[in-house]
């Protein structure tokens, strides 16, 4: 059976009087893939500060692996958390990196890190600072790989990695996770690029969970339906509408729902075409705030 | 569910043969770079519908008739999947009927 990781109940961080995670209910179960997703500043990565022990909440209840994470030894030594923009000390190379990271982290696997060191390519014997960017992030990659933490957190880890290596760590991040499951908590800007690597999917947006959803259920979970405006709005009349777009007498409407087969034949009658709405064009609709909220007062009004 | 329909296709192309095993989960999510657990989830679906079965200790395999009863269900959505959106755009491009077989026959012949 899966075990609980982690189990925040109305978790509220506020700096002054402004509120950057609010009451948010979280769990996270073992050997699982997550995605954090949001846009910039919604919260992320407080969240995942707090989860590591990094802040304090001024509110709300936190367990992870049983207990609350700040200092609390026995559980900060099964985390690791991988920044955005991950600091080292300027005189360090990565090979003193890779050298100092068993000290934290038990499960280490230094094979693997070497091998992973190839894979991108990294001259692990130049010093941090003269690192390029992308570089300085396959540090952080190989850290949060090698370290097979019980509980991974990566908060943007590829700032500058290109494409190939982005892949890299996706092929590698999978073939470990097969042989040595753990809980990956993977924050990012790329979800189209991820999309198929999560198990589940944590939306966050303005400090609060928009929506906690398993990722299979996601795919699919909203259509675009496009055509003459008319047809498009009875055909949409009764459903979620979760974005609305038009161009002179043609509407592209995108609904919260899957269609089954007679509604798609239906549509098809109607002269409508229907298009799959991938992850990150769903978050887009979810999060697009504001013009939206109008859209849906107008529809609650009219 | 994208790994059962690939499942599904290497069957009914003979690439997968009956009685032969399918690749592991942790296999399919490797090479489709996909979730395990995403991956295990296309596997049960195929199991559920009896296109693989379990063999204790030794993975899946491509059960007895798995081709044929994959087969008659393509064969059975056939009609909605493809001929109704096709014949709808005939008809929004006026090609009757007798034009569009006569195009299909026409196609075939070219490829």
């Amino acid at each position: 059976m899966t075990s609980t990781v982690v189990r925040a109940r109305g978790l509220t961080k506020r700096y002054g009087a402004f509120t950057a995670v609010e009451a948010v209910d979280l769990t996270l179960e073992e050997n699982r893939i997550y995605g954090l997703l949001g846009r910039n500043g919604a919260g992320k990565t407080t969240i995942m500060q707090l989860l590591t022990g990094q802040l304090f909440p001024n509110a709300g209840e936190l367990e992870v692996f049983g207990r609350e994470p700040a200092e609390h030894a026995d559980v900060l030594r099964r985390m690791c958390y991988i920044a955005e923009a991950q600091r080292y000390p300027d005189d360090f190379k990565p090979s003193h990196v890779f050298r100092s990271a068993p000290w934290f982290f038990e499960h280490w696997d230094a094979a693997f890190a070497e091998r992973l060191v190839e894979d991108f390519r990294l001259p692990v014997n130049r010093r941090i600072k003269k690192l390029s960017r992308g570089q300085l992030s396959a540090v952080g990659v190989i850290v949060g790989l090698a370290s097979r933490a019980p509980l991974t957190f990566f908060d943007e880890p590829y700032l500058g990695l290109d494409a190939v290596a982005r892949h890299i760590f996706y092929d590698r991040l999978l073939e470990d996770y097969a042989e040595h499951p753990r809980t990956v908590v993977l924050s990012t800007h790329l979800i189209d690029e991820v999309a198929n690597l999560l198990e589940h999917v944590i939306l966050i947006d303005q400090g609060r969970i928009l929506f906690d959803r398993d990722a299979e259920e996601l795919r699919g979970s909203a259509t675009t339906i496009a055509g003459p405006r008319a047809a498009v709005e009875a055909f949409v009349a009764d459903r979620p509408v979760i974005g609305r777009e038009g161009l002179g007498g043609l509407a592209s409407v995108t609904i919260d729902g899957r269609l089954d087969q007679a509604a798609r034949v239906h549509a098809a009658e109607l002269g409508l075409e229907l298009a799959p709405v991938s992850l990150q064009q769903l978050i887009v609709h979810m999060t697009g705030t504001d013009l939206r909220a109008d859209a849906s007062e107008k529809e609650v009004a009219a | 569910m994208q790994i059962a329909e690939q499942v599904e296709n290497d069957i009914i192309e003979g690439v997968l043969r009956e009685d032969e095993q399918i690749p592991s989960t942790n296999e399919l999510a490797a090479f489709y770079r996909i979730n395990p657990a995403t991956a295990l989830k296309g596997v049960n679906r195929l199991v559920d519908d009896g296109i693989v079965a379990k063999r204790r200790g030794i993975g899946m395999f491509v059960t007895p008739g798995a081709r044929a009863r994959l087969i008659e269900r393509r064969r059975a959505d056939f009609a909605a999947e493809y001929l109704r959106p096709l014949i709808i755009e005939a008809e929004k491009l006026g090609i009757d009927i007798d034009e569009l077989a006569a195009l299909l026959r026409a196609e075939r012949i070219q490829s």
